[in-house]
């Protein structure tokens, strides 16, 4: 590669991280290409914490009330948290990226795994903001080993993930010595997330086993679109200050004997529990298959008798074993697997032998089952194409299911896809549609990449297409596509979903075993108890840089004979761990309860800049027929008995109806308690009837802030108080 | 591991036990791992109390349910 031309220089003294935080953020605006480092105040880590709390402080503080996705001063701010870069405790290696969404006009939050975060705040920095848009393709540079920020002209044609990400790591790396590149990561989206409003952000990290670099995703709400609206080819960080203690945290021997013993738990009891360290997340499509909850054609049906042929044991199969798969230093869940050696069949890079990370549960199941396809080799190359064109694989399954059920009702033909056949179990036509996405050329392809929200009118506009049938079918809320579990079943889980901050993504709750097969939730009380604690408790991840696996997929091997039912499904010796690393990394003195109010803080600020952009009110709390329960006969069918009796348990004899009137007398019923639902949910979560946070929860929880309360002020109304 | 399915019924079937708060048959002899084939429960992370009396996972082939019992069988997997 030739040397890169610079546009812009920034020259800086790395802040050393004490105790978690650097207290320094940057900001770079491509646009007018300037510079700007700003202090993080004792308030602001007080009431926002860190990572994702930060990003929406940066963020708040950036936009406009009438900012949209692709508006100059959108950002994306990338922030790990004070635990993030942690070495002694498993899953500490997160960043969180906070951008304002193209697909739901609001802000959104998406984690991902890599070396990014971590290498970030050691180069001296708690955030990093991109604002403005540039000329011409540019990459931005934070090296901390020459202690300099650059933009750069970007010298590449093709801006795909793994093109970039590989060219930046040699580029940057010591010639000399291949595992130098450990020492740098690469932010990147693709071709495909600069039509699509599916783009995903590509975190890198360095594999000094393959000798490669990999890339883990913060795949959801379309940060990759943005990234390439700004003209952002790659974020590069470079530092070489990487120790096992650079967080310098507060007390090291804690953090030590907490890991210690984690790992030990890891070690010994994975392969009994979930076996995350050799089938990573796969192991969850068997488990999603018999219990009704693996999305298939559509979420139509929750299973398959072709289920089989993904099991996780032939995913384990195609993984590479035996390999230290952490995507950040001494995580020893190490789910982060990866297939070896495989030749693409397809594509612009038909015939390479490559590496590709997962597929995890989401992809495996979203370009599987929900597509109607049941091909593990299909789906892993999907899932390398899907990365390299920087997609978000769940959006890019539930987006093409719901297309391919509009396809097989005749809502769209072969004329309207431009020739393409997208039946269920279609591989090739999908697989083509893929590339198309990733070209985005195809007049098609660049509505399905709008998402189902925009697909609903865009079809119905162009291809006259039943506007009412696509809103019963289309799996979104608030604008995104649901993640891969079928949430019909499940009371809590449709508040899950569609309850919560940012749209259907099952990082904030998810409670189907809870609620529909443990029977814990019985009453809409509980069920709002539940969709409090947990978007609280995962909200907790986010603020501080950790992934959520090593909480609740092991779990000391008393958990379930120490607690009663109702607090061993909190895990409740991981969450004093939390604490205790929380309190070990910053030298502060909280309590699970501390740790649950700092969540709630940050998750009603969110809230409220929801509310401020437009948005946040119970209106956009909506939910498809498709998430409430059977749409059409054939999904009562498949499960006649079991739906009859649900008919029966609500007082409606279903003898002498049609299936199609029972779906319709079951969605009815299901449709009041959605309603019946939000309003416990609102009422515990200490907002008004419609869904804005009362002026009294914030002053309780400290985030009384002016600007906060002005918005609220603007829009809560009398009539709508309890 | 006991199999339901071929162990022999001479007893009359009586709705005598509840497994999550929902009635169920109960048999002579029946152990916490029938209950949990009979429901097909393969999720790995199961947590199971027999009145109130928790099991631990590798006991559930050998834990006799009694006539009458109160189970709940937990599956350890909640908030995402």
């Amino acid at each position: 590669m030739e040397k890169m031309k610079v546009l812009a220089e920034w020259t800086y003294v790395p802040a050393k991280p004490f105790r978690g935080y650097t207290g320094k953020t940057l900001k770079v605006n491509v646009g007018d290409r300037t510079f700007e480092s700003k202090d993080v105040s004792e308030e602001v880590k007080e009431k926002f914490t860190g990572g994702r709390g930060f990003g929406l402080k940066l963020l708040w503080d950036s936009v406009k009330d009438t900012t949209r996705w692709d508006d100059p001063e959108n950002e994306i701010v990338i922030s790990g948290g004070p635990l993030c870069g942690v070495t002694q405790y498993p899953g500490m290696g997160k960043f969180y990226a906070v951008f304002v969404s193209p697909l739901t006009d609001q802000t959104y939050d998406s984690n991902a795994g890599g070396h990014f975060g971590p290498l970030l705040k050691f180069a001296g920095f708690d955030a990093i903001e991109v604002q403005g848009k540039a000329e011409k393709d540019v990459i931005v540079l934070v090296d901390a080993d020459e202690g300099k920020v650059q933009i750069l002209e970007s010298p590449f044609d093709d801006v795909n993930a793994y093109t970039v990400t590989e060219a930046l790591h040699e580029y940057y790396g010591d010639p000399g010595d291949i595992n130098d590149r450990r020492f740098i990561s690469v932010v990147t989206a693709g071709k495909g997330a600069e039509t699509s409003y599916w783009g995903c952000l590509n975190s890198s990290f360095w594999d000094s086993h393959r000798k490669l670099p990999r890339l883990k995703q913060a795949g959801r709400g379309g940060g990759g679109t943005i990234l390439r609206d700004k003209k952002i080819a790659a974020l590069v960080v470079k530092t070489h200050d990487l120790t096992g203690t650079a967080n310098n945290p507060a007390d090291l021997d804690t953090l030590t004997r907490l890991g210690a013993k984690l790992h030990k738990e890891i070690i010994t009891l994975d392969a009994k529990q979930c076996r995350m360290r050799t089938a990573g997340t796969s192991h969850l499509n068997e488990i999603m298959n018999e219990y009704h909850l693996l999305p298939t054609m559509n979420y139509k049906f929750g299973q398959h008798p072709d289920a089989g042929k993904i099991h996780s044991t032939v995913y384990e199969k195609m993984f590479t074993q035996g390999i230290a798969d952490g995507c950040w230093y001494g995580c020893t869940m190490a789910c982060a697997k990866a297939v070896d050696g495989y030749t693409l069949k397809t594509g612009p890079w038909k015939g390479r032998k490559i590496t590709v990370d997962g597929p995890e549960y989401e992809t495996a199941a979203g370009m599987g089952p929900n597509v109607g396809v049941f091909d593990p080799e299909w789906t892993t190359e999907v899932n390398f194409y899907a990365d390299h064109y920087g997609l978000d694989t769940i959006s890019l399954g539930t987006g093409i299911a719901f297309v391919c059920e509009c396809f097989e009702l005749g809502l769209i033909n072969k004329e309207d896809t431009n020739g393409l056949d997208l039946n269920f179990g279609n591989k090739d036509d999908i697989m083509e549609l893929l590339h198309r996405l990733g070209e985005g050329k195809d007049e098609f392809a660049l509505m399905v990449g709008k998402g189902i929200h925009r697909m609903k009118d865009l079809f119905a506009d162009h291809f006259g297409a039943d506007l009412d049938v696509m809103e019963r079918i289309g799996m979104e809320g608030q604008g995104i596509e649901v993640s891969e579990y079928v949430p019909k079943e499940s009371i809590a889980q449709w508040g899950g979903y569609f309850l919560t901050l940012k749209g259907p993504q099952h990082d904030e709750a998810w409670l189907i075993f809870m609620d529909r097969v443990n029977k814990q939730l019985p009453t809409f009380e509980d069920k709002a108890e539940a969709l409090h604690y947990f978007p609280n408790f995962r909200t907790w991840f986010s603020l501080t840089g950790v992934c959520k696996l090593p909480w609740n997929d092991i779990e000391p091997a008393d958990n379930a004979t120490s607690y009663p039912p109702q607090e061993a499904a909190k895990v409740p010796e991981h969450v004093q761990n939390y604490v205790e690393v929380f309190n070990a990394v910053t030298g502060k003195n909280i309590d699970k309860e501390e740790l649950i109010l700092q969540s709630e803080r940050v998750y009603n600020f969110q809230r409220v800049f929801q509310l401020r952009l437009g948005k946040g009110t119970r209106k956009y709390h909506n939910i498809p027929d498709r998430a409430l329960g059977p749409v059409w006969a054939d999904e009562w069918e498949a499960r006649e008995e079991y739906y009859d009796n649900e008919l029966k348990a609500i007082g409606v004899d279903p003898a002498g109806l049609s299936s199609q009137q029972k779906c319709d007398q079951l969605l009815k019923k299901r449709r009041e308690q959605w309603e019946e639902l939000v309003d416990a949910v609102y009422k515990r979560r200490g907002w008004d009837k419609n869904g804005i946070p009362t002026a009294e929860k914030l002053k309780a929880l400290g985030m009384d802030l002016p600007e906060v309360l002005a918005t609220v002020e603007k829009y809560a109304k009398p009539e709508d108080q309890w | 591991m006991r199999n339901t399915r071929n162990r022999k019924t001479s007893g009359k079937s009586r709705i005598m036990i509840f497994v999550n708060g929902e009635p169920m048959e109960w048999e002579e002899g029946m152990t916490v791992r029938d209950i949990i084939d009979v429901k097909k429960y393969v999720f790995p992370l199961l947590a199971v109390w027999v009145d109130q009396v928790p099991v631990p996972r590798g006991e559930f082939g050998d834990t006799p349910v009694p006539d009458g019992s109160n189970v709940q069988i937990i599956h350890m997997i909640s908030g995402g």
